[in-house]
C-alpha cells in the first residue's frame, strides 16, 4: 500500500450531508470483479449528462468538472459523508481518481475503515473548520499526518485527530493482514480455549 | 461491573489487545455474496493467503442475480455473469459452503443466515455487506465490512477494531394498529438525524421491543446502519429461541442445552451505562413515508413535506434543497395521495413472511392501479414456498403484482433492474438515496402494507384506511 505522510493538494467541496456511497460510485459502475479503473465511475451520477440511461457528456455544474477543481486531490464533505452500502469501491474510485484525502464532519464508519485501508486519509474535522477550508477556494490544503495537522493557504493550522491504528498503517503502508498473522499463536490458542467453552458455536465437518 | 449486551458478546471474543484502542476481535461466522465475495476471495488467491476456517464461512448469490423467473447465471448486469461464475468457482476452490441460485435454501445473505441458523444469538458474525446489522435482531453482533477487512477475516479469523461506543434506544409503549417496526426505525432515524448513532453499538429495548416477532426485529435491526450505528441488537428472549431450535446448523441437543444457557445471560445488566440513551414514546409513531433522499427525510403519512429554510444546519439545508429537487416536490406538498408510477415489495429489509402476509392482507380482492408497475421479490426461497403453500402468490398475482425469484433485486438495481427516469417508486427497502434504484429514480420508503395500499390506490395512501389481516409486528401470526 502507498504510505501517507504528507500530502500538499486542492481541496473540492461538496457541502451537503449524507452523501452515500451509491453516489460515490453507483453499482451499475461496479463492472468487473476487480478493484482497477473505478475512477471513471466516481459520482457517475453527478459527473455525468445522461440521454435516458446513457452518459451523454459532463455535467459542467459539478464541482469536479470545474477546469480549477478538476485536479483536486482532497475532498470536502458534510456529516456522515460515505454512509450507506460497505462498497469499498467507492473508495478505489477516489483513490483511481486521484483524491488523496476525504476531510468532513463526520463519516459512515465502514467508509471510514475501508480508507485506511487503502491509502486515503480520511479526517474528521468540526463544520466550521471544513467550511474555512471550503472558502479559500483554489488554495493548496497542506495536509501532514505525522504531526497530524492542516495547514491553510494563509498559514492557518488546524490539528486534528485519527485513530493510531490507522495513522500508523498509513504512514508505513503496512499490510494488515499480514500483521495479524503475527499474532496467529494467539489466535489458535483463543480458538482452542473457545472450542471448550462455547463447543455449540464451532461447526464440525459433518454439519457442513 | 454492570454490563451491557454489547459488552458480553463483544468482551468474550477479544483475542488481544494490539495497541492503547485497537483490538484483534474473533469472527464466528463470514457470509459472502457474489459481488463482494469474488472479489475479496480473487484477492486472497492472488496474494496466495488460504482461507483460514472454511467450515465458519458461507456463500449465497443475491447482488447481481437477476429475479427474473427461469433465471440464470446471466443477468442484465453489465459485466455481472463474471460476478457469478467467479464466486461459484472460488467459493468451490476454498471449499466453502455456497446456497447456489438453484439451491432450495438459496435467498438474500442475512435472510438465510438466520434461517439456515448459521447465525444463533452470541455470536459475531461479519459480512461484505452494510446490512449484516439484521443479525443483531438474534442477539448477535453483526458486522458489516468492506472487501479489505473480509479479505482479513477469512485470512485471519479476525477483525482488528476498536471497540464501538454504545446507545440505548428504547421504545416505550405499544405500537398502534398498521404501525410496524419500519415505521420505528424510519421514525427513529427521522427523529435524530441518519448520522443519530454515531458509530455506536445499538441496543434496542423497551416494551414495543420486547412484543416484536422476530421478522419485525429483523427489519429494526436492519436498518441501523442508515442510523450509522455500528451495529443494532436485540437481546435474546423466549422469541427468539423458539425461533433458532431446530434450524439445519443451530446447535443441537447437549450443545443447544449449553448455549441456551450461555444465551440466557445476553441481556444488559440493570445498572449498565451507555455512552448515550434515546427514548420513543411508540404513541407518537405513524405508518411513515420517506419524502427525500435520505432515511431522515421522512414523516407521518399525514404530514408534509417540509422546507429547507427550516432546517438549522446548512449543510443539512442544502441537502433538503437537492432532495426535493431530485424528488419533485415542492415545501408543504402532503405526501399522502401523491401519485405513483411503480411499486416494490422486498429486500433484507422487508421481504420475509409476515412482509408479504401483511400485503396480501391488503391485495386480497384488490387491483394494483393502472400505470403502476408492481413487483414482490420474496427474501429467500423458503419464503417464497411458504407463500405460495399460503396461497399468497395468488393474491400478489390476482392483484397484479409480478412475482419474483430471490434476491436484492430493485432495491438498488441489482440484477440490472431499475425503474425509468423521474419514476415515483413506493418501496419496501431500506434506502431512498438518489439513483439507487436506477437513474433519476424518486423512491419513498414505507412499510410492505404501505406499499401495498399505495400501489391499489396508484398514490401514497394510510395503508390503516385499508382492511388488513396481518402486520410486520406484534399482530403478526
Amino acid at each position: 500500500m502507498k504510505p501517507f505522510t504528507q500530502h500538499s493538494g486542492i481541496a473540492a467541496a461538496l457541502l451537503v450531508d449524507n452523501i452515500d456511497t451509491d453516489q460515490i460510485i453507483p453499482s451499475r459502475e461496479m463492472k468487473r470483479v476487480s478493484k482497477l479503473g473505478l475512477g471513471e465511475g466516481l459520482f457517475a451520477g453527478w459527473r455525468y449528462v445522461y440521454d435516458g440511461a446513457e452518459r451523454a457528456g459532463e455535467n459542467a455544474e459539478f464541482v469536479l468538472n470545474d477546469p480549477v477543481f478538476r485536479n483536486a486531490t482532497i475532498l470536502l464533505g458534510g456529516a456522515n459523508f460515505g454512509c450507506g452500502s460497505s462498497r469499498e469501491h467507492a473508495v478505489w474510485a477516489l483513490a483511481d481518481f486521484g483524491i488523496r484525502a476525504v476531510i468532513a464532519s463526520s463519516f459512515g464508519r465502514i467508509f471510514r475503515n475501508n480508507c485506511a485501508r487503502n491509502g486515503l486519509l480520511a479526517v474528521e474535522l468540526a463544520a466550521e473548520h471544513v467550511d474555512r477550508i471550503a472558502a479559500q477556494g483554489a488554495e493548496p490544503v497542506d495536509i501532514d499526518l505525522e504531526a497530524c495537522r492542516l495547514t491553510l493557504g494563509d498559514g492557518t493550522t488546524i490539528d486534528f485527530d485519527v485513530p493510531p491504528a490507522d495513522r500508523d498503517m498509513l504512514i508505513r503502508g503496512l499490510d494488515y493482514i499480514d500483521f495479524a498473522l503475527r499474532y496467529a499463536d494467539d489466535i489458535d490458542a483463543f480458538v482452542t480455549r473457545d472450542r471448550r467453552s462455547r463447543p455449540w458455536a464451532h461447526l464440525r465437518a459433518s454439519e457442513s | 461491573m454492570a454490563r451491557t449486551l454489547f459488552d458480553k458478546i463483544w468482551d468474550r471474543h477479544v483475542v488481544r489487545q494490539l495497541d492503547d484502542q485497537s483490538l484483534l476481535v474473533y469472527v464466528d461466522r463470514v457470509f459472502l455474496h457474489e459481488r463482494t465475495g469474488s472479489v475479496a476471495l480473487t484477492a486472497l488467491e492472488e496474494e496466495g493467503r488460504r482461507v483460514r476456517n472454511p467450515q465458519h464461512v458461507f456463500a449465497t448469490m443475491d447482488h447481481i442475480l437477476d429475479t427474473f423467473p427461469g433465471r440464470g447465471d446471466r443477468t442484465l448486469v453489465p459485466g455481472g455473469e463474471a460476478f457469478v461464475k467467479t464466486m461459484r468457482r472460488t467459493a468451490n476452490d476454498v471449499g466453502i459452503r455456497l446456497f447456489d441460485i438453484h439451491d432450495g435454501r438459496h435467498g438474500i445473505t442475512h435472510l438465510i443466515s438466520a434461517e439456515q441458523g448459521i447465525t444463533v444469538p452470541g455470536l459475531v458474525v461479519a459480512c461484505p455487506d452494510s446490512h449484516t446489522c439484521t443479525l443483531g435482531a438474534l442477539g448477535a453482533i453483526g458486522w458489516g465490512i468492506g472487501t479489505s477487512d473480509c479479505e482479513h477475516v477469512l485470512a485471519t479469523e479476525t477483525l482488528r477494531a476498536v471497540k464501538p461506543g454504545q446507545l440505548r434506544v428504547t421504545f416505550d409503549g405499544a405500537l398502534g394498529p398498521g404501525v410496524t417496526a419500519k415505521d420505528m426505525i424510519v421514525h427513529l432515524i427521522a427523529r435524530y438525524t441518519a448520522a443519530g448513532a454515531r458509530g455506536f453499538a445499538m441496543e434496542y429495548a423497551g416494551p414495543a421491543v420486547e412484543a416484536l416477532d422476530m421478522d419485525a426485529r429483523f427489519t429494526l435491526c436492519n436498518m441501523a446502519v442508515e442510523f450509522s450505528a455500528f451495529t443494532g441488537l436485540i437481546a435474546p428472549d423466549a422469541t427468539t429461541l423458539e425461533y433458532v431450535r431446530g434450524r439445519p446448523y443451530a446447535p443441537q441437543g447437549p450443545d443447544f442445552e449449553q448455549a441456551e444457557r450461555n444465551w440466557s445471560e445476553l441481556r444488559s445488566d440493570d445498572d449498565a451505562e451507555f455512552d448515550l440513551e434515546y427514548r420513543i414514546d411508540c404513541s407518537d409513531i405513524q405508518p411513515t413515508v420517506t419524502w427525500g433522499t435520505s432515511p431522515e427525510h421522512a414523516v407521518g403519512i399525514d404530514g408534509r413535506v417540509p422546507d429547507p429554510e427550516t432546517a438549522g444546519d446548512h449543510d443539512a439545508g442544502r441537502a433538503m434543497q437537492l432532495a426535493l429537487d431530485y424528488m419533485g416536490l415542492e415545501p408543504g406538498q402532503p405526501l399522502k395521495t401523491l401519485p405513483i408510477d411503480g411499486a416494490f415489495i422486498g429486500s433484507c429489509t422487508n421481504a420475509r413472511l409476515s412482509d408479504l402476509r401483511a400485503a396480501a392482507g391488503i391485495l386480497r380482492g384488490r387491483r394494483v392501479a393502472r400505470g403502476v408497475r408492481a413487483i414482490c421479490t420474496p427474501g429467500s426461497q423458503v419464503v417464497k414456498q411458504t407463500a405460495e403453500a399460503e396461497g399468497i402468490d395468488e393474491v400478489f398475482l390476482a392483484a397484479g403484482f409480478e412475482w419474483r425469484e430471490p434476491g436484492c433485486s430493485l432495491c438498488f438495481n441489482a440484477g440490472g433492474e431499475g425503474f425509468a427516469p423521474e419514476e415515483r417508486v413506493i418501496s419496501s427497502t431500506n434506502r431512498n438515496f438518489r439513483g439507487r434504484q436506477g437513474p433519476r429514480v424518486r423512491t419513498h420508503l414505507a412499510s410492505p402494507a404501505m406499499v401495498a395500499a399505495a400501489a391499489v390506490s396508484g398514490a401514497i395512501a394510510d395503508s390503516r384506511e385499508f382492511a388488513e389481516t396481518g402486520t410486520n409486528g406484534q399482530d403478526a401470526a
